[in-house]
């Protein structure tokens, strides 16, 4: 995903620099495709220590502003006695995987999306996640240790969750939106007030879901049909927008608009959220233990300390998403027109967004295809 | 040349070392400026273009020249003309409002010259990004301009918007230059072009016009590099709807990881460019 985080949050000129640096992603790879997890080429681990002497482990850790507790570093610290914490900043999964793969520094934890988190494990980059380290996996959902991208979490624990929807002005639409073909073929009176997004995979998911196909498809009469269907209905959207489609609503400049979960207003008056019944995605952000770290106790000793109902319920009541946390989500107050109700067997639904490899380029083609046409 | 009497002959070396040694003290830091900063990068940038992407971004070291023939698809073309369009239309509107305007302020008494002048770079003082987003304010659906007139218009979102933006992000890059160049020019051979019987529009086209090319080259220049390879503009008052060379670049390096051909790309963009200079420089030498 995106995930430049602040931007529910922080004024419009963060925001937006966000925009011009960040956006968002998915994408790219070199080699086979979608493939089953394919390579775990670590299942002989290294064995771990159970007792290790932590307060002997430094951590480095690289995550997305803003969406773990400031405090976290300092805490766990104490808590663990680990010897330190470093917290480094991505905006976004590129960043972040270019970060890990090109070295210069050396990461122990990275917070990462699904399909990236895939593809990291594909190269052999990633350690399996000894599970015995990490008694907290019990607090998970069952459905979360279900995600297809990587079945029992063998080398990625999930942090945040969610999915992909329309979010429309209940006051301002004459009908309510239930199915893709609302945003694809707007009725009159939604004309030239509907936004898609503009980062490839989820530009092409409600063309490829109306369509009946998989969001992941790399078959290239399937994309050929869905860029039919972008082409056709470029000329009756307001525009492309992955970052400020809520303010837009809120403005009424729009009154519907393919949104994130997390990212859908729903707080204010008359804004509302629905997943279209052709189906939708499912996103996971997780966290992953890079196979070079040479502190992998402390690695899953803070993961571990995350997945307790504290701190992974701060994600849920902060940063509004939803966190695969069963001992969390029961403690967190879920605010009136919150999204965080979405029951996890609803979101499971959702098809998980996966590492495309070499095919995801056909993605980025057919994007600046739809954008570039006149 | 020989030395007369008989001074020792390292005294001129002498001489210009101590000459030299100020020179490059002060040069020392914008040459690392520049080697560190632009030769260096550029370097990489030609270095990826023969190279295949890695799965990850950055590249892979094999040699290949598809990064190249993948630049001939019509579609990085159509994108690329596109890009030139809107750059040329916004350099040439810039000119046509810039000049008058120039006109105007180096025609006013002194203390009237420098408020306009503060006036004219006033907005910089605003991050770029706001008076873009001034500009939705202005003209969405339910913004000012539609309130005010009681209208329904489309204003927002198209091709024209993101000319009017880059418009008016960079007009003052083209008043600046031309002032200067109208500001220096001797009133005297204005008048000495009236005293034989010159229309005003003669004096202009013959005297004032001639005269200032180089300042309408400069500013023409600074208006059309970054209208060409802009990429916010595009995305906040284009709506995501149109697609300039910038925002090409900027999604090959962040979004599809495929670093080699976004170097393609900014290589493309670079070739224009240095092109444009040459012009240039070739005309202002010539005016």
């Amino acid at each position: 995903m995106f995930r430049t985080r602040f931007t529910s949050r922080l004024p419009v000129t963060v925001a937006v620099t966000g925009l011009a640096l960040a956006a968002s992603a998915c994408g790219g790879g070199s080699s086979g495709t979608g493939t089953d997890s394919a390579a775990a080429p670590s299942a002989s681990a290294a064995q771990l220590n159970a007792n290790a002497d932590l307060s002997k482990q430094k951590l480095t850790v690289t995550v997305w502003p803003g969406y773990t507790p400031e405090e976290l570093p300092a805490k766990a610290k104490e808590e663990l006695k680990i010897q330190d914490i470093q917290i480094k900043l991505h905006d976004t999964n590129e960043i972040a995987i270019t970060k890990l793969t090109t070295g210069g520094e050396d990461f122990d934890v990275a917070f990462v999306s699904g399909q990236y988190a895939q593809a990291l494990n594909e190269q052999g980059l990633l350690e399996p996640i000894h599970a015995e380290l990490i008694p907290n996996l019990s607090n998970l959902y069952p459905e979360a240790t279900q995600l297809s991208y990587d079945k029992g979490n063998k080398y990625s624990v999930p942090y945040t969750w969610g999915t992909t929807g329309i979010c429309y002005r209940s006051d301002l639409v004459k009908a309510v939106p239930k199915s893709w073909n609302d945003l694809l073929k707007p009725p009159s009176w939604a004309q030239k007030k509907v936004t898609m997004m503009t980062t490839e995979r989820w530009l092409a998911l409600p063309a490829l879901k109306a369509l009946g196909y998989s969001v992941n498809t790399d078959k290239d009469d399937e994309i050929a049909k869905a860029k039919e269907l972008l082409m056709a209905a470029k000329p009756q959207l307001l525009g492309f927008d992955d970052t400020t489609f809520g303010d837009k609503l809120k403005s009424g400049e729009a009154i519907m608009v393919e949104a994130w979960d997390g990212w859908c207003p729903t707080t204010e008056k008359n804004i509302e959220f629905v997943v279209p019944q052709e189906g939708s995605d499912l996103w996971v952000d997780t966290m992953v233990i890079m196979k070079s770290s040479k502190n992998k106790e402390a690695a899953h000793a803070l993961i571990n300390y995350i997945l307790s109902p504290e701190i992974h319920g701060w994600a849920a009541e902060n940063i509004n998403y939803k966190v695969p946390n069963k001992a969390a989500m029961d403690k967190v107050k879920v605010a009136e027109g919150s999204l965080l109700g979405i029951k996890p067997a609803e979101l499971l639904q959702g098809e998980s967004i996966r590492d495309l490899g070499e095919a995801s380029q056909k993605y980025t083609r057919l994007s600046t295809e739809i954008k570039a046409a006149q | 040349m020989k030395t007369q009497s008989g001074a020792p002959p390292t005294t001129p070396v002498n001489g210009r070392r101590r000459a030299l040694l100020p020179a490059f003290a002060f040069l020392t830091p914008g040459l690392l400026y520049l080697l560190v900063l632009l030769l260096v990068p550029l370097a990489l940038v030609l270095g990826y273009t023969v190279f295949r992407r890695g799965r990850f971004g950055g590249v892979v070291y094999e040699f290949t020249t598809e990064n190249f023939t993948r630049l001939a698809d019509s579609l990085y073309l159509t994108v690329v003309l596109d890009s030139l369009k809107i750059a040329a239309i916004t350099t040439v509107l810039a000119l046509l409002i810039g000049y008058p305007t120039a006109y105007l302020i180096a025609s006013l008494p002194k203390k009237w010259k420098t408020i306009a002048l503060v006036a004219i770079v006033l907005p910089f003082w605003t991050n770029f990004i706001i008076r873009a987003y001034a500009w939705i304010m202005l003209l969405s659906g339910p913004g000012i301009v539609n309130s005010l007139l009681g209208t329904e218009l489309e204003l927002l979102y198209k091709q024209g918007t993101v000319v009017v933006g880059l418009l008016y992000s960079y007009l003052p890059l083209m008043v600046l230059p031309l002032y200067a160049a109208i500001e220096r020019l001797d009133p005297q051979l204005r008048e000495a072009s009236a005293n034989l019987g010159a229309s005003a529009f003669t004096t202009f086209r013959k005297v004032t016009l001639p005269l200032t090319v180089p300042g309408v080259l400069t500013g023409s220049l600074f208006v059309f590099v970054p209208s060409f390879g802009n990429f916010v503009i595009p995305e906040i008052l284009g709506g995501g709807k149109s697609v300039m060379v910038g925002n090409l670049i900027r999604n090959e390096f962040l979004v599809a990881r495929d670093w080699p051909f976004g170097a393609v790309l900014t290589l493309a963009l670079i070739a224009v460019l240095v092109v444009l200079l040459m012009i240039q420089s070739w005309a202002a030498r010539r005016a």
